[in-house]
């Protein structure tokens, strides 16, 4: 790329690559994503951090799709006012999807923004995939 | 530092690491901000700036609604007054409640989003192509049939891949070849109601056509018994004179309680066992096709079934129709050495290791 080497220095970092964690179909349709390590990230993370973000991911997804009795008495409740209800309210599913994108900034900002990750909030992707980008590693380049 | 002496040199801002879009440019954006629905590829119709989704046939969806409309207005202005004086006036209460809920569940089943997955991103897209490129060994002209298989609760399922929607389609999805949509726990496409029924829209369609079921057997019942009520007064021929409008509703009604209840009655099945139609059609689940062969998905009880299609979790959609379309998100650079080609080879080769189980086992 034609850049000047004081633009480098200011610009945003450029996009190295992305990894893309896949789905965990295994236990059926509830969202789920595979813990399994990518070798592009090793350099970066450690595995144990990574493993650690995604379960606590699946954790909160399955709390959103958890059938029980909360779940049950909104869906009934709803069914009453004709679904009038969610009208004002909104459903278990989206609040969880709130605490999810929380999660996800917090991540970003402690562990992945400062190894020049970036993980994109998979409800972006339609919930098929973990959007890790890898951004290329400047701050080492520029003491040379 | 470093960084100060380039800013003394040249008179740029430091700009926000923080926001994901790429570096501003200094000119305006000549186009408005469009909303996601506008550009949304699939063949769909929007309606209220994105907030109604439906598909792109909908004559039969108007046909529906004006059977119904007209059904119970008549019956409403012919027989409740009649109906109210002689028996009770619960009668047209009662109608009136269930007309109510029959027209909200169909509204909001043609209304709403039947679970939509949104199509891959470029970059998700050719991912996948070189994890298949690899796993398949690079051939050229016809790549074949791309499948995945995943073992649920004991079953193995083929994930199929979908070429237009560029993903590996979930269990139970499929795509709809009338809407161009991969849609999530496809039912079937029902042109009565002008959309798909999937995953976000099930419960309603089944509340429809149950409610829609008693609404026409209550029209019937209510409708014969004002004219043998009439008829009683004054005779059957000046009973069908007096009310005409009740023979055409009978005659709506005889034919539509036949299929209506037929369909509610299957859809109870299908609820029950946690079937989708699209997977009874096909037999997918079928004690013919094998000895080991159950659904994966049944929770093992009718009740549990029922309660999970209808009092479970609403999934939100997820193609966010009323978001804005953003610039072009940040694309990949390209590969400035060998080095990283052969590195994302590698752990795609063990990536698709992982998931495609070897035949072997």
């Amino acid at each position: 790329m034609a850049e000047t080497h004081s633009l480098q220095d200011l610009q945003q970092p450029a996009v190295s690559s992305k990894v893309f964690v896949q789905r965990d179909y295994s236990s059926g349709t509830i969202c789920k994503f595979q813990t399994k390590f990518p070798s592009e990230l090793e350099s970066r993370l450690d595995k144990q951090q990574f493993e650690e973000t995604i379960q606590t991911l699946n954790n909160l997804y399955a709390e959103a799709e958890k059938l029980g009795g909360k779940s049950y008495l909104e869906g009934f409740l709803a069914c009453m006012t004709a679904y009038t209800i969610f009208l004002c309210m909104e459903t278990h599913y989206e609040k969880v999807l709130k605490k999810i994108a929380r999660f996800i900034k917090d991540q970003n900002e402690k562990i992945y923004a400062p190894r020049g990750l970036l993980l994109t909030d998979p409800i972006e992707r339609g919930l098929r995939v973990v959007e890790i980008t890898i951004f290329e590693d400047r701050s080492i380049g520029s003491g040379r | 530092m470093h960084l100060g002496e380039s800013m003394r040199e040249c008179e740029y801002s430091q700009i926000s690491t923080r926001s994901s879009t790429p570096m501003e440019t200094p000119y305006k954006k000549r186009t408005p901000k469009r909303r996601k629905w506008e550009a949304f590829p699939g063949r769909n119709k929007f309606y209220c700036d994105g907030r109604i989704m439906m598909a792109k046939q909908t004559g039969v969806f108007y046909l529906t609604l004006v059977l119904i409309l007209v059904t119970c207005g008549l019956f409403f202005v012919f027989d409740c007054p009649f109906l109210a004086l002689q028996l009770t006036p619960i009668i047209p209460v009662v109608g009136g409640a269930l007309f109510l809920f029959v027209l909200g569940t169909l509204l909001r089943t043609s209304f709403s989003d039947p679970g939509v997955l949104p199509r891959a991103t470029p970059d998700e897209a050719a991912d996948l192509e070189r994890q298949i490129d690899v796993a398949n060994g690079s051939t050229g002209y016809r790549p074949p049939p791309r499948t995945k298989e995943v073992v649920i609760n004991g079953q193995t399922v083929k994930l199929k891949y979908c070429f237009t929607c560029k993903i590996f389609r979930p269990p139970r999805a499929s795509h709809c070849s009338l809407c161009d949509n991969c849609v999530e726990r496809f039912d079937h496409h029902c042109p009565w109601v002008g959309n798909c029924v999937g995953r976000r829209n099930y419960r309603f369609f089944y509340m429809f056509i149950l409610s829609l079921s008693f609404l026409t057997i209550f029209i019937f019942a209510f409708v014969i018994t004002h004219i043998i009520l009439l008829s009683h007064q004054s005779g059957f021929l000046n009973a069908l004179k007096y009310s005409p409008a009740s023979v055409l509703e009978v005659v709506v009604c005889f034919f539509s309680v036949w299929s209506i209840v037929g369909l509610s009655g299957f859809h109870t099945y299908l609820i029950g066992s946690n079937q989708t139609t699209n997977e009874d059609i096909k037999g997918s689940w079928s004690s013919k096709r094998g000895k080991d062969n159950y659904n994966p998905y049944s929770y093992g009880n009718m009740f549990t079934n029922c309660c999970a299609a209808l009092c479970g979790p609403l999934p939100p959609s997820l193609i966010d129709r009323r978001g804005f379309v953003e610039s072009d998100a940040p694309q990949l650079a390209q590969p400035t050495n060998g080095m990283t080609m052969y590195g994302a080879t590698q752990s795609q080769q063990s990536h698709m290791a992982a998931t495609t189980p070897l035949p072997s086992s």
